[in-house]
């Protein structure tokens, strides 16, 4: 089982193959094209994430203790960027979501090469996904 | 066409030296009453292109081609110089003061007043008040018109095309006063349907505020028109002007407009400062907006007396390098012909539509017959905001969302657009960049 930073890791190496940023986001791109979809029924407001330019929606479900991320935009770069944050954070404990440090984002580059708008979105992503793991820690 | 000289040029020769973002008009001008075309100097867009340093960077390692002119148009070299050197030559507060730098920077801030009354036509400077922008000109309208003439059961019209800025104010005092909003719809193409104009406008209106020319799709209004019908019923009109002034001269008597707005920066001017125009009998009948220095004549605790147009409609110490910026930037748009401005800009219009056209799964939103410089468009099958993301890594900066206007991107059901908006430095080989950046985005998205 890989844990979050041995994820991380992994994702920081497949970036370095490329030197071009629109190579970066044609990979982007087709994460996003290969995201699992997301079932209409959790397309509802609350799982809403603010602060986005496109919409996303995230939803969490616990199963065997860990939690399970799925999520869709209706813009395909953002649901690129949420399909490597659910690589990272998705059938983790809540625990551990909650304790993790996302030192992949800085890494790869995504934080300055996304505007400001684009990077409170990614922000809003994360903030979600901790508050949700912050929550179901305390439940569970 | 014969273009007004601002009366202040005898005020202006002898203080030349304090304000020389004008300087090269005044020494046009001096001599004359007035200017004709053939005094303007002769449009070439490669040379405009000179006087704006920005348009030299590069952005992630292309060259910049700046389509969001919309949003906020690039300062050109002298009025970025005139700020420069206010703050280093010129700087104090103003109106008050009796030494000799609050004079000179009160004399330069009055001057560009004068200068863009002259430029606009104005009857008066006093009827020429800055803003911090054209948000803060209909908030002002909004607040004191509406605190006066806005009661239980009046109505407001405004159109679909608005800008948040031309709704929400109006929203405001509506519901505080109990009066209602009354919407003007549009047509597939982005036109204001001005039968249903005619029918909106009754005994119980008490305002029209239209937009001038629509930020999100280049919509040109009829504001003639509808402001000879709103005259009929007595009813006055406020034009937002801020996507009307960066491409083309208007005249306030000509018009005959109530109340005219818009936004320095998008006029090649600084941020943070604009212009509402009113007329003197209405804007003397209203009460003052914000309480503070320099709008009042006598304070006592027991009563305040309000000081005169303009100053009783602008409290507190304003943006004045704001003020002397705009006026250096009207000074600089003032001197190209306003026709070959237009030829232009249209010019490039016609060939970012015609090559977009080309490129499959672009669909324009907005195609009105009479349009500004805005192409507002969608790829099919991808978000404006994947579109907006690859054209910016490209070094293409667009605009992409709702463009504050969420009421019209309903009207059409989508999430928003792809806004490139050009301006009098844009030129053909931007629209390469653009359309070439397009079809690299379809590439990779579709």
């Amino acid at each position: 089982m890989s844990t979050i930073d041995d994820i991380q890791n992994e994702i920081i190496e497949e970036f370095e193959f490329f030197d071009q940023w629109m190579d970066k986001y044609e990979y982007i791109i087709d994460l996003g094209k290969k995201l699992a979809p997301l079932n209409d029924q959790f397309k509802h407001d609350d799982n809403l994430i603010p602060g986005c330019q496109s919409r996303v929606w995230l939803h969490a479900e616990m199963e065997n203790d860990q939690v399970k991320f799925t999520a869709d935009s209706d813009a395909v770069i953002t649901k690129g960027i949420i399909a490597l944050l659910i690589r990272v954070l998705s059938n983790q404990t809540a625990e551990q979501i909650s304790r993790s440090e996302l030192y992949f984002i800085d890494r790869i580059g995504l934080k300055e090469h996304l505007s400001p708008t684009r990077s409170n979105g990614l922000v809003s992503m994360v903030i979600k996904i901790k508050a949700i793991a912050d929550n179901l820690k305390r439940y569970h | 066409m014969v273009l007004k000289l601002p009366k202040s040029i005898g005020l202006s020769q002898h203080s030349a030296h304090h304000y020389r973002g004008k300087v090269s008009l005044l020494n046009h001008q001096q001599n004359k009453e007035s200017q004709d075309v053939s005094l303007k100097k002769q449009f070439d867009v490669e040379e405009v292109r000179k006087d704006f340093p920005i348009l030299k960077r590069k952005v992630h390692g292309s060259p910049l081609v700046y389509l969001d002119s919309g949003a906020s148009a690039q300062k050109p070299k002298s009025v970025i110089d005139t700020v420069s050197r206010y703050y280093s030559e010129q700087h104090a507060n103003i109106h008050r003061g009796v030494h000799h730098l609050s004079q000179e920077a009160t004399q330069a801030y009055e001057e560009a007043r004068e200068v863009i009354r002259g430029y606009i036509n104005a009857k008066h400077s006093h009827e020429v008040l800055f803003t911090k922008g054209t948000t803060d000109g209909i908030n002002l309208v909004a607040s004191s018109f509406g605190r006066k003439f806005i009661n239980e059961g009046d109505e407001v019209i405004v159109s679909t095309l608005e800008h948040h800025s031309n709704i929400v104010p109006w929203q405001m005092i509506c519901e505080e006063k109990g009066a209602s909003l009354k919407v003007i719809p549009i047509n597939q193409a982005g036109e204001l349907n001005m039968e249903e104009f005619k029918s909106l406008l009754n005994d119980r209106t008490r305002l029209v505020s239209v937009t001038h020319v629509s930020n999100s799709l280049g919509t040109i209004n009829p504001v003639e028109e509808m402001i000879e019908l709103s005259h009929a019923k007595n009813v006055p009109v406020l034009l937002d002007g801020a996507q009307a002034v960066p491409h083309k001269h208007v005249d306030m008597q000509a018009l005959d407009v109530d109340f005219y707005v818009f936004s320095g920066h998008k006029l090649f001017g600084p941020t943070g400062v604009g212009v509402l125009y009113g007329k003197e009998d209405l804007l003397n009948q209203m009460p003052p907006y914000q309480g503070g220095g320099d709008m009042i004549e006598k304070v006592t605790f027991e009563k305040t007396t309000y000081n005169s147009l303009p100053h009783k409609f602008e409290a507190g110490t304003p943006n004045i390098v704001g003020g002397i910026g705009l006026g250096a930037a009207v000074v600089y748009f003032d001197q190209f012909d306003e026709k070959q401005i237009l030829d232009h800009e249209q010019d490039i219009l016609a060939y970012a539509t015609d090559q977009l056209s080309q490129i499959e799964g672009v669909k324009f939103i907005g195609t009105a017959t009479e349009k500004a410089s805005v192409v507002s468009f969608l790829l099919e099958g991808s978000h404006p905001f994947d579109v907006g993301t690859l054209l910016d890594q490209q070094g293409i900066a667009v605009r992409t969302g709702h463009h504050c206007t969420q009421p019209l991107m309903d009207f059409y059901g989508i999430p928003g657009t792809v806004r490139a908006s050009f301006a009098i430095y844009n030129n053909r080989a931007d629209v390469d960049a653009l359309v070439a950046g397009v079809k690299r985005a379809a590439n990779m998205l579709l």
